[in-house]
């Protein structure tokens, strides 16, 4: 894909099972990241059992659960767009797309529901409510805050790149001949939605 | 298949779509250019480093204040460190070199994908301004060492934050180096170009890039926690709100650590590929020294711990990851006595790259058995924090990286350019630069012995002698620099065109191409059909001989 070979050779490289391995390889980057935070979560979890389920009990799991529900199903609607581009049927994908994008958007406001929630109760990091609570609930929303702030970054990054894709299926670019950014850009997606999967337990459910 | 104009055109010829001088190099995705980019730029940050060092030494050759005030010291010995491993010494080869060579090695027209090349290179510069301009910022230099240590790294009123995500964006840049490298490994070899018949440089790439993706993450969230923990009092680092410094330090070398080898893993790329052409025979063990490199990936992710044998962990991980860094030194070991083993009977010649090659294997030996010394777990308590380490570490990462950086440099410069550089000078240089490097650093192993500690403004008078030998190094160290790349620049700016094709006599595919190399690397597509180091042994080879009684 050098600017070589678009300029003077008149066809374009493309290795799409090259595009797949620099794919998995940067999804396996982006595991790690959230690895440092998962340690970090085992050792002080290992250390302040009770107050970090009594800080868990305070989250509500049901707007966890809907958050969850909501991006497994965008996670769904991206895997059929790409379904849908590899036989050709564009606007089918093109409205997948815009689909996820929208489910994408539904739980950024849910989350942030959630976070104003807390926020009116005066739990926030170096708040004053929190900092007379115990360590364990300190570290505990310090890591909430952390992880599904860092995961909420990731959905919006997320969305920029779908919403890029959706031009390019617009446009022609990315066809049925021609689909290894949308299946990329999916399983950049499916990251965002696993790493939610390990999230929604670890601070909602395991109590 | 392509127009004419591409081929036999040299890369530094060409311009694409860019007419102008300067955005014909910065916009350009040849990775043959991305190569001479982060060379001149990593040059210029290593003299910046150099600069700091120099000014420390300077500082500390006699007791009390000499040149800068305590707190200006300790901004220069971090802003020294944080330079030198974050701009130099992580990122140099495979960067340069590897950027330059690896599609030329495996007979590729570039790497997998050229213009996340050149996002990295952008990334590379973006966070070294950051870095530099966090220096100028008001607040004043960061002052926390390159390690970062918390808590201090949270409490520090200096410019902290640019600098933490300075580290951040530069990891970045590496982790889509690696990336692409292990992919181009993967999909880009030309016909015949098996797995054993990689060059051992292409080997010492797949394994660091593998570091590299695997540990660099780690890092980048760490310094996030850092910024987090700056910004928010999220309290993981911080023992008032219950959290834990010690879990930084885990995290910290958990990268930092297998850094170490992302640092010196592709230098033994080098001087594997060094040794074998001027001492004109097969290199000695190939298939162990390939796999030693993965061995050294595989183990160095195990041995973090050893930074860390005063912090107060159980006995028994001491003793487990004391054994574990016992262990690393073998796969090192296997690698020197290969060299040395294909250095036996072989008809040596001590070209500039040659000796940079043998004064790696010497001061690398140095600085792997008092890596071990530090490695036994009541002698580290002895000379913990100490100049010693100071000493070792540089006798790892200057005498052995830095020094196959300047091998790598004198043997492809050629290639690179097509100019050729003074030998004698070159010669010269290196002579300076092994002397003064041992007058520069082999004090501090006495001093640290004797209890010197490392990063003090000031020390006691008895150890003045050891400080003031060690500055007058630091002063022939530069000369020494100096030199080189004075030789360098003349070299550059020398009218004559070196167009040799294979200068040294090489058998891998980087010298049989033109000088300097074409847009696309080869007019014809080479095929592979044989190992990379085929040397007739023990015959000099009549072809060769007479072209190097023409130079």
């Amino acid at each position: 894909m050098s600017q070589v070979n678009e300029q003077t050779i008149g066809h374009v490289h493309r290795d799409d099972e090259a595009t797949r391995i620099g794919m998995w390889l940067f999804l396996f980057t982006e595991l790690l990241l959230f690895g440092g935070l998962f340690i970090a979560y085992a050792v002080y979890r290992y250390l302040h059992p009770h107050e970090f389920m009594m800080a868990g009990k305070e989250l509500n799991s049901f707007l966890g659960a809907l958050n969850t529900v909501i991006l497994l199903t965008s996670s769904l609607t991206m895997a059929l767009s790409i379904a849908a581009i590899q036989r050709n049927k564009k606007n089918l994908s093109i409205f997948l797309q815009v689909l996820t994008l929208i489910l994408a958007l539904g739980f950024l406001i849910n989350k942030s529901f959630e976070w104003s929630i807390k926020f009116s109760h005066g739990i926030y990091p170096g708040s004053e409510t929190l900092l007379a609570k115990g360590s364990g609930e300190i570290l505990f929303y310090g890591l909430y805050y952390t992880m599904t702030g860092l995961h909420a970054i990731h959905v919006v990054i997320g969305m920029i790149i779908i919403g890029v894709m959706t031009l390019f299926t617009i446009k022609g670019t990315i066809n049925s001949g021609n689909n290894v950014r949308l299946e990329s850009a999916g399983l950049y997606w499916h990251l965002v939605d696993l790493i939610w999967i390990f999230l929604f337990p670890l601070f909602y459910l395991i109590l | 298949m392509s127009s004419d104009s591409s081929h036999n055109v040299s890369y530094l010829d060409y311009k694409g779509r860019w007419k102008g001088k300067i955005t014909s190099w910065i916009f350009s995705t040849d990775h043959k250019k991305i190569g001479v980019l982060y060379l001149f730029s990593m040059l210029i940050l290593f003299s910046i480093g150099v600069l700091f060092g120099f000014l420390m030494r300077l500082e500390l050759i006699a007791p009390g204040k000499t040149i800068m005030e305590p707190q200006m010291y300790n901004s220069i010995f971090t802003l020294h460190g944080i330079i030198m491993i974050f701009m130099f010494i992580i990122p140099g080869l495979p960067a340069i070199f590897g950027n330059f060579f690896l599609p030329l090695l495996i007979g590729a027209k570039d790497v997998a994908f050229p213009r996340l090349n050149l996002l990295s290179w952008w990334l590379f510069m973006f966070g070294s301004l950051l870095a530099i301009l966090s220096v100028f910022l008001p607040g004043g230099p960061v002052d926390t060492g390159w390690t970062f240590y918390v808590p201090y790294s949270v409490r520090s009123t200096t410019n902290v934050f640019p600098a933490l995500i300075a580290a951040f964006i530069l990891g970045f840049s590496s982790i889509l180096t690696g990336l692409n490298f292990i992919t181009t490994i993967h999909r880009m070899r030309v016909q015949g170009m098996t797995w054993f018949r990689m060059p051992l440089f292409v080997w010492s790439l797949y394994a660091t890039s593998w570091i590299q993706i695997l540990a660099t993450p780690i890092i980048g969230i760490t310094l996030l926690l850092v910024v987090m923990e700056r910004a928010f009092n999220i309290g993981i680092f911080d023992p008032s709100l219950g959290g834990d410094p010690v879990l930084f330090q885990h995290l910290f070398w958990i990268y930092s650590h297998p850094a170490v080898y992302v640092m010196i893993i592709p230098a033994m790329g080098i001087i594997s590929e060094i040794i074998p052409v001027f001492a004109r025979r097969t290199i000695f063990g190939y298939k162990f020294i390939a796999f030693s490199s993965i061995a050294i990936a595989l183990m160095g992710s195990l041995v973090w711990a050893h930074h860390m044998f005063t912090v107060g962990m159980s006995p028994t991980a001491m003793i487990i990851f004391s054994v574990l860094t016992f262990l690393v030194a073998i796969p090192s070991a296997i690698k020197v006595f290969n060299w040395v083993a294909t250095l036996y009977k072989g008809s040596i010649q001590l070209d500039p790259p040659m000796l940079y090659a043998l004064g790696f294997i010497f001061l690398f030996s140095i600085g792997g058995f008092t890596g071990l010394i530090q490695g036994a777990l009541s002698v580290n308590i002895h000379i913990h924090d100490t100049s010693f380490i100071v000493a070792h570490f540089h006798y790892v990462m200057f005498g052995g990286t830095g020094f196959g950086i300047f091998a790598a440099l004198h043997y492809w410069f050629p290639k690179m350019f097509a100019k050729s550089y003074n030998m004698k000078t070159a010669k010269f240089s290196f002579w300076t630069l092994f002397f003064g490097f041992n007058v520069l650093y082999f004090p501090m192993f006495v001093m640290g012995w004797l209890g010197m500690p490392r990063r003090y403004y000031d020390y006691l008078p008895e150890y003045h002698i050891y400080h003031f030998i060690s500055t007058i190094g630091s002063w022939i160290v530069v000369i020494a620099l100096v030199a080189m790349f004075a030789n360098f620049i003349v070299a550059l700016r020398k009218k004559e065109k070196f167009t040799e094709e294979n200068p040294w006599g090489g058998e891998t595919l980087e010298w049989k191409t033109s000088t300097p190399p074409p847009l696309e690397n080869f007019d014809i597509e080479p095929v592979v059909d044989s190992h990379p180091y085929e040397y007739k042994m023990n015959e000099p080879d009549q072809d060769l001989l007479k072209e190097e009684g023409t130079k």
